[in-house]
């Protein structure tokens, strides 16, 4: 290839600001936090503008040793239970508005709305949801599902409030998944369903037997999608518990954002290395994501 | 005697009927069910906003509270005006209108090159880019504080917009629509003597406005719901935050009025649901293509 250097320098002062701007704010915090991770930083010899200084593993240790941060990891793990009802639940939801009837459009657009809605305003909402005296208790007890001393504050337990938080990622995250299959199911041949249809297949067939294994890519992208923010879920626990009670909501991001800007020792090596533990599951968990779907579409084919 | 032999045919269509519109009215509880689901905050959020609370009564009296019998705008203007909400509107649009127009910049003029010049190291930076969809960041935004900090745009608008406004989505985006524009249009315009740079501004931009626009919305909804990054860059500048900030700070006060924070939410979620009405079909659309 003849480089047309007028041309390179030119396609280079386009790129410049967007490459500068991911250079400062993506890569290098990326390359810098990961060093972070092995260093002591933060605190005392931050304030005394220090330099960081390498402890090696010292902070994997200690994370190893912190009750706080395997009650936090765990937690983030246990999270990703949300993601087969989120699959599940947003699929089923695109096979029933994935049809001409009318009023659909409406229900549609209705659906997405939780996923243009702030974290705040959720918050501030479901917790009149969760109140000990709101809609949820008033609903299950009109319902005779709880008995009438049983009312409790869903958010102020321990046993339901990692429960309650996660329905409000389910609430949040359903239309959008739903969004992505519909588009997937849209691309499914009508005459396959209607071979079927005509070979006496139900409805559950088709949908086990046509839908399902055709909706692969879309599914392994949804579930690679929300794996990972379940994982790396923050805000919803941030803004509706702050991990409590009893550190049953207490996620490992909030641990890492915790260590970093909260109380008075900033402790920014072992959030980064607590940082780097969550990367590093995440990207075993996407490579197992993908392994799983790649086998089990082998199987198929 | 011809409506006796006519009855047993007439009989099984309509049982088929019958069955068929037992089937669609199934399906519309269902889809009734899930609506409230999806809905149902937003109504109990919307009723207890214009309740009049003069009339006394709690929000937690069932069912009385969804059906509030005095309706006022007064909450709207309480919370507006005794928690001074005008300022943080004024901060929501401040950081809202400046990520907006930092991120078509940055991603129509990154996507030119890209969709239209063969350059060395073309490919290598489109991958970089790809690259950022993928990489986990969870130490990111520590890093990102300490270097706002060092540029002194710790607790300033600017510092919340800056490290967003460069992302694959936009640069992903405005260079599928570049891509779609016929050659020949350049061709032309650069033997009358056109810059590349006149060529982008004056027939590239317009002619891509639907996909400015799709750009425009999203980062607008992101922006303006973002709640995470901007409180921490602010937490030390409160009266810089955005609405998305403030209102979580409301429900904090001492003086807890379950109707004005309604009503403060509202005023919050106003400008995304009515972008989000107006241009549904683009938010479809746009997800859609992700999955094509």
């Amino acid at each position: 290839m003849r480089v047309n250097w007028r041309l390179t320098l030119l396609s280079y002062t386009f790129l410049a600001p967007a490459l500068i701007l991911l250079a400062v704010f993506t890569f290098y915090p990326l390359a810098y936090g990961s060093y972070l991770g092995f260093t002591e930083y933060g605190g005392a010899r931050f304030a005394q503008g220090l330099p960081p200084r390498w402890v090696g593993l010292d902070n994997f240790r200690t994370l190893a040793a912190d009750d706080l941060f395997r009650t936090s990891l765990l937690n983030s793990v246990k999270y990703l239970l949300v993601v087969p009802a989120l699959q599940l639940a947003s699929l089923a939801v695109a096979s029933l508005v994935n049809n001409s009837l009318p009023g659909m459009a409406f229900f549609r657009a209705a659906y997405y709305v939780p996923v243009v809605t702030s974290i705040s305003l959720a918050a501030v909402m479901w917790e009149w949801v969760y109140n000990k005296d709101g809609t949820l208790n008033w609903v299950l007890g009109a319902l005779h599902l709880l008995p009438a001393t049983g009312a409790f504050g869903w958010l102020n337990n321990e046993g339901s409030a990692f429960w309650a938080v996660m329905l409000v990622t389910f609430w949040r995250g359903f239309g959008y998944y739903m969004v992505l299959y519909l588009a997937g199911l849209q691309n499914i041949p009508a005459e396959l369903e209607e071979a079927a249809v005509l070979d006496g297949a139900n409805a559950w067939q088709r949908f086990w037997r046509i839908t399902v294994p055709l909706m692969k890519p879309t599914i392994l992208l949804c579930s690679l999608l929300s794996t990972i923010a379940a994982l790396r879920v923050l805000e919803e626990v941030l803004v509706l518990t702050n991990g409590g009670p009893l550190n049953s909501t207490y996620t490992a991001l909030m641990y890492v954002y915790f260590k970093a800007f909260q109380g008075f020792n900033f402790d920014y090596g072992l959030a980064s290395a607590a940082g780097l533990v969550v990367a590093v599951v995440a990207l075993a968990l996407s490579v197992a994501n993908f392994r799983l779907f790649r086998d089990s579409s082998g199987e198929n084919s | 005697m011809s409506a006796v032999t006519q009855a047993p045919p007439r009989s099984v269509p309509q049982r088929r009927f019958r069955a068929k519109a037992a089937k669609r009215a199934g399906r519309y509880v269902l889809l009734v069910v899930i609506l409230l689901f999806a809905v149902f905050p937003f109504l109990w959020t919307l009723a207890i906003a214009l309740t009049d609370k003069r009339a006394g009564g709690s929000i937690y009296d069932f069912p009385a509270s969804l059906f509030p019998k005095g309706l006022t705008l007064l909450n709207f203007q309480q919370v507006y005006q005794t928690f001074g909400l005008g300022q943080y509107v004024w901060n929501s649009i401040s950081i809202t209108a400046m990520t907006i127009v930092g991120t078509l910049v940055v991603s129509a003029l990154a996507a030119y090159p890209l969709a239209r010049f063969r350059f060395p190291g073309r490919d290598l930076i489109f991958a970089v880019i790809v690259a950022t969809l993928v990489l986990p960041g969870e130490t990111t935004f520590i890093v990102n504080t300490l270097t706002l900090q060092k540029l002194h745009l710790l607790g300033t608008h600017l510092g919340v917009v800056v490290p967003t406004v460069a992302g694959a989505f936009g640069i992903f985006l405005m260079r599928q629509a570049f891509l779609s524009i016929p050659q020949a249009l350049l061709e032309a315009a650069r033997l009358d003597g056109a810059s590349e740079l006149t060529i982008l501004t004056r027939i590239m931009l317009p002619l891509t406005r639907p996909s400015l626009a799709a750009l425009a919305i999203f980062t607008l909804v992101g922006s303006w719901n973002a709640y995470f990054w901007p409180m921490l860059v602010l937490s030390a500048a409160p009266d810089k935050v955005p609405l998305s900030v403030a209102v979580l700070k409301l429900k904090g006060q001492f003086n807890y009025d379950p109707f004005n924070i309604a009503a403060g939410s509202l005023i919050m979620m106003l400008p995304v649901l009515l972008v989000f009405l107006a241009a549904q079909r683009l938010f479809m659309r746009g997800l859609e293509g992700g999955v094509k």
